[in-house]
């Protein structure tokens, strides 16, 4: 009983099936906040659907010279870390007090996975444009990844030294939340630039740069492959602002009225990554690495010792 | 008709291959994605590489230096594929017709699913071609 609940845990709520469905309407929401920005119209509400219905149809290619292992097992990679981060998040939103210690730990790792399965598919295309791509998604894993886990440490610090995930809940519900206070509001804002980084959204999207290296990791990928990449890119836009609602923002709640605000609280974060996407334009490779390394890091580091203090 | 047939039909990715064009079509077919036509209302997206695209929008007189290259991106699409022709150039020859550099019109070198004329056609025309080969699908 309790091994076909959790197989249901994972594949239908909160696990693959709700977080895909949610993740095709976030996509579908930046798509049409995007157009809107754009003055235009958009797309209508199913065309995340139709496109990832549309890819499972078509032809699957795999490149000659490419890693046929590796081409095929990233992006289902990508997929079932999503899944789990997902699983995990909502798992600890229900039931705050069901967690094991250092959950924070693990979905902190477990987010960096669907980079990685990016910087696997470039590398196994075997294509010049890919293996750019891959490359510089490498760099920027390397520059974001030291302040978003600092920002992360704040708040640990912050709730008095957890590293349980429904702990770090509770306290927020007991105390406020961890960005009410100095040193939570800027590991907050650094956690939301490291965020963007982590979507490869527009200031820091030189991995895929479409214009100039026209999708890098993804340039081979076609039919169910990209489909299911695609597909993990949008759980992924669901899954990272809420998170971050979770350790900084107080908390996704469900019950009654709290749940109304907690969504609030989620789109707010959401419509601030598209905003931020829409209005930057493009940092070099080497520009971001200055960037997360130098003042992102330092304005961490400041956080954390802020909390010490109890600022 | 099915659900997969319908999502075809409203998400076609175009892929746009420039066969020595002299860049007027080019620009008629970005003006297509400008807010005043905005073809993303209806799904259809510009992508940059061909294993993604689902029309392969040729502008241009397609020459005998483009000809080999036109043929392998054809064949490294991801199937099914549909082919437009955008202006006079690969849909006739226009005034490239005898020229020593031509490789024939568009049709003697891929299948071609849809014709759009005009020197260069206007967004119009493009958006009324598309909609053209949607109903063509059914």
């Amino acid at each position: 009983m309790e091994t076909l609940k959790s197989i249901l845990y994972f594949i239908v709520f909160p696990g693959f099936l709700f977080t895909a469905i949610a993740g095709i309407l976030v996509s579908w929401i930046d798509r049409k906040v995007t157009a809107l920005v754009q003055w235009r119209v958009g797309p209508p509400f199913m065309q995340p659907l139709y496109d990832f219905v549309k890819l499972l149809g078509k032809e699957t290619i795999i490149p000659r010279g490419s890693s046929k292992f590796t081409f095929l097992l990233s992006p289902v990679l990508s997929l079932t870390s999503i899944t789990i981060v997902s699983t995990m998040l909502w798992h600890t939103f229900i039931m705050p007090s069901k967690g094991f210690v250092g959950d924070l730990i693990v979905i902190v790792y477990l987010l960096v996975m669907p980079s990685i399965a990016i910087i696997l598919a470039g590398f196994s295309s075997a294509n010049p444009l890919s293996s750019i791509g891959a490359s510089r998604e490498m760099k920027l894993l390397l520059s974001y990844e030291l302040p978003f886990i600092i920002s992360v440490l704040v708040a640990v610090i912050n709730s008095g030294n957890e590293i349980l995930m429904g702990n770090i809940l509770m306290f927020q519900n007991n105390n406020g939340a961890i960005a009410g206070s100095l040193s939570g509001i800027l590991a907050f804002v650094v956690a939301i630039l490291c965020m963007q980084a982590k979507l490869a959204l527009v200031p820091f999207d030189a991995p895929e740069a479409e214009t100039e290296i026209t999708g890098g990791p993804f340039i081979e990928y076609s039919g169910t492959p990209l489909a299911i990449f695609k597909l993990s890119r949008w759980m992924l836009l669901f899954v990272l602002p809420l998170f971050l609602v979770g350790v900084f923002w107080g908390g996704f709640r469900i019950e009654g009225i709290d749940l109304l605000w907690s969504v609030l609280k989620y789109v707010a974060l959401l419509v601030v990554i598209i905003l931020i996407k829409n209005t930057a334009p493009r940092f070099r490779i080497d520009q971001v690495l200055k960037l997360f390394w130098g003042p992102i890091t330092f304005l961490a580091i400041l956080a954390v010792i802020l909390a010490y203090l109890g600022v | 008709m099915g659900f997969k047939e319908n999502a075809l039909k409203r998400s076609l990715w175009v892929f746009h291959f420039s066969g020595g064009s002299c860049n007027n079509c080019d620009i008629e077919l970005l003006d297509c994605l400008t807010p005043r036509y905005d073809l993303e209302r209806f799904g259809i997206e510009l992508v940059g590489s061909i294993r993604h695209a689902d029309i392969i929008a040729v502008t241009g007189i397609v020459n005998r230096q483009c000809k080999p290259r036109l043929e392998k991106i054809y064949k490294q699409a991801s199937k099914p594929v549909f082919v437009v022709a955008c202006g006079a150039c690969p849909c006739t020859g226009g005034i490239f017709k005898n020229s020593y550099h031509t490789a024939g019109p568009l049709d003697e070198i891929i299948p071609v699913d849809a014709y759009i004329p005009g020197c260069p056609p206007k967004p119009e025309a493009i958006i009324s071609a598309i909609v053209k080969l949607r109903n063509k699908l059914e």
